[in-house]
């Protein structure tokens, strides 16, 4: 009977809250550790994706480049192939073989060398006619599916270089929908990019330290009032917003004052992404200033020194880290912004020689193309390589501004 | 005439009157103390000869203060004029984060002054009149935030003297200090008194005894009692002086 009321009594109130105490607990670190691992498991599925280019051969679909078994040529890079079916490079010589010219053979030319009845129905004699028309032709290569290569071919296949870091890095052509042979080139993409970012925070700084000194040091409060949360809604809009004034506004104006035939350029996405990075600057570059101590000003404007003076002598000097940092997360919000740079940088994949020339960054390349990649194909792998560069570039631009903040705290 | 004075001044912030009609004259170089609890103005009434009151929004002040017969708010003043002629030396060291020597010159820097030699030359007079160059001859070059806080304060003293006031305004400048540092800020005030008129904010009733020539009592935004120091802590009119000095309140 006694154990039996033990059993029964109402759990003592310390208990309950001992036992809320550790569901609380248990839940913070339950959501802490999924956060955790979905950003992890992001970035190791980014990378996943992105390094797998690296073991793609650049032929289009499950195509092989065929050579004449007499030909010194064995090996064959991407942009060789594609210099080749440019009709670029017309000699083997300039590959590494003998001086013969090129023949080239695509499934187009088909009906110039053979009839429909010698080929036979669905193409069961093709594959021993190509073999012998490689062979007859010392200087052909030709490209076509695996499928119709002869069992027992006296042409040799050509083997061909995958796509290498080097040649992915340091690469000046972008054509990832190219036949026969993609090229993967990112230099552009990066330089464009980092053209537009750079010139973007070379507009936005002077303008956002401007602001924020007026802001924080000078203006009337009633003035601050106003002009603070205006500059902080600029942060709010979204960015095709931004991209559609760039469009309508920035882009006709340059086309007029550069006399271009067209506006959208590099230069229409720096400015429009100076706008874009103002508020970051500016509200950043302001906490760092206000967090000037009161001692310092005071102790300036007491030795005699004018408004002006305190400020560059006192207040600017003792805030460069948290200006340095604003300027650094400004560039790192116009590195990743995709939107608007998409609507008005003209989106040309080529190697960026003016700013009034159109270019492309890689956000907006990843934005365009991803939807007309196919899945698991090279130009999709190669899409997710960009992603990790891009990756990498804004986690260094993060530790970065870790450092300079942490230099801060140290002070 | 007098060097400082002061005449009916009231000051409010907001609504919130913190002076209320001040009158006090204080002589040429001599040591004023003034002593009062906490929020009882002296340090308001201080911070009025070199306008720093001004920084403050909604500060409104009346009456007259004069520093060598000339009101010092009037329109024809310059205000970074006048922080020229009255130094301070404020209650926490503030030195900036730069070095030792450039702290120093920096008043001289944003007066314009750009020769080298008479910068040096300048340096070392304030140095060793804040009894500091001894110690610091040494680094000159370093960050004046790797000294001593008792070493930062005279530092902040030296460079207040470098742009040649005629007036010091010292608010606690020992509160933040240890005895010996303290002991040496003393013995500075003593000596310079005779190069400048020099008043000073203290919480300490010894400090006060020891190197004021004369002392003001503050209480709730009053000017209670003014007289000689010798007067004001031996035989003093006011009874709320007499209960403050012997520490019955405050």
């Amino acid at each position: 009977m006694r154990l039996l009321l033990v059993l029964v009594k109402p759990l003592p109130l310390t208990v309950i809250k001992k036992i809320l105490n550790k569901t609380i607990e248990g839940v913070l670190m339950l959501s802490s550790t999924i956060t955790t691992l979905t950003v992890l498991l992001i970035v190791l599925f980014l990378f996943k994706e992105g390094v797998s280019v690296f073991k793609e051969s650049p032929l289009d679909g499950d195509n092989v480049i065929v050579l004449n078994n007499q030909n010194d040529v064995n090996h064959l890079s991407a942009a060789d192939i594609k210099k080749i079916f440019d009709q670029e490079t017309t000699n083997w010589k300039l590959v590494g073989g003998a001086n013969d010219s090129i023949l080239l053979f695509t499934f187009n030319d088909l009906s110039n060398y053979f009839s429909e009845e010698e080929l036979g129905p669905e193409f069961e004699y093709l594959p021993h006619k190509m073999d012998s028309l490689i062979e007859a032709n010392p200087g052909m290569i030709a490209v076509f599916s695996k499928k119709y290569l002869d069992k027992n071919h006296k042409s040799k296949v050509a083997t061909i270089d995958n796509i290498s870091p080097k040649t992915f890095l340091l690469g000046k052509e972008w054509f990832p929908t190219a036949n026969p042979a993609v090229q993967l080139g990112v230099l552009p993409l990066i330089l464009g990019t980092l053209y537009v970012s750079i010139v973007a925070i070379l507009i936005a700084l002077p303008i956002g330290l401007a602001t924020a000194i007026y802001i924080a040091e000078v203006a009337h409060p009633k003035i601050r009032a106003i002009y603070k949360p205006v500059i902080e809604l600029l942060a709010g809009i979204p960015s095709v917003v931004y991209g559609f004034f760039g469009l309508i506004v920035i882009v006709p104006l340059i086309q007029k004052i550069f006399d271009l035939p067209v506006g959208e350029s590099g230069l229409a996405g720096a400015i429009v992404l100076a706008i874009m990075a103002l508020p970051t600057i500016i509200t950043v570059t302001e906490d760092a200033l206000r967090n000037t101590p009161r001692a310092m000003k005071e102790a300036s404007l007491a030795l005699g020194a004018t408004q002006w003076q305190t400020i560059y002598k006192v207040v600017i000097p003792y805030s460069a880290s948290g200006i340095s940092a604003a300027a650094i997360l400004g560039i790192g919000r116009a590195i990743g912004e995709t939107m608007a740079v998409l609507m008005v940088t003209g989106n040309a994949a080529v190697m960026p020689h003016s700013l009034l020339e159109p270019l492309r960054t890689i956000p907006a390349t990843i934005a365009a193309e991803l939807g007309e990649a196919p899945a698991n194909g090279i130009h999709y792998k190669a899409l997710f390589g960009l992603g990790c560069i891009l990756f990498i570039i804004t986690m260094v631009i993060n530790i970065w501004v870790e450092t300079i903040s942490k230099r801060r705290v140290n002070r | 005439m007098y060097k400082i004075e002061s005449k009916n001044v009231n000051l409010h912030y907001g609504s919130f009157h913190a002076l209320k009609g001040i009158n006090m004259a204080i002589e040429k170089n001599t040591v004023t103390a003034l002593i009062g609890p906490s929020g009882c103005g002296k340090s308001t009434f201080l911070r009025l000869f070199n306008r720093m009151n001004d920084l403050i929004d909604g500060v409104k002040i009346e009456g007259e203060c004069l520093i060598d017969g000339k009101d010092i708010y009037s329109k024809s003043i310059k205000i970074d004029d006048l922080r020229k002629r009255v130094g301070m030396v404020f209650q926490k060291p503030n030195p900036f984060p730069k070095s030792v020597f450039e702290n120093v010159a920096y008043g001289l820097r944003v007066n314009g002054i750009t020769h080298k030699n008479f910068i040096e030359e300048r340096v070392e007079v304030c140095l060793k009149q804040a009894a500091l160059w001894d110690e610091v001859k040494d680094k000159l070059k370093k960050s004046a935030m790797a000294l001593s806080g008792g070493q930062q304060q005279r530092l902040c003293i030296a460079r207040a003297l470098a742009i040649e006031p005629s007036v010091l305004l010292m608010d606690e400048p020992a509160s933040a200090l240890d005895p010996i540092s303290t002991a040496k800020i003393e013995e500075l005030i003593y000596d310079l008194k005779n190069l400048y008129t020099i008043i000073i904010v203290t919480h300490n009733m010894q400090q006060a005894g020891r190197v004021s020539d004369s002392t003001a009592f503050f209480y709730l935004g009053e000017l209670v009692e003014f007289d000689s120091t010798k007067k004001i802590f031996t035989n003093p009119t006011d009874v709320r002086t007499q209960n403050y000095i012997t520490g019955r309140f405050g």
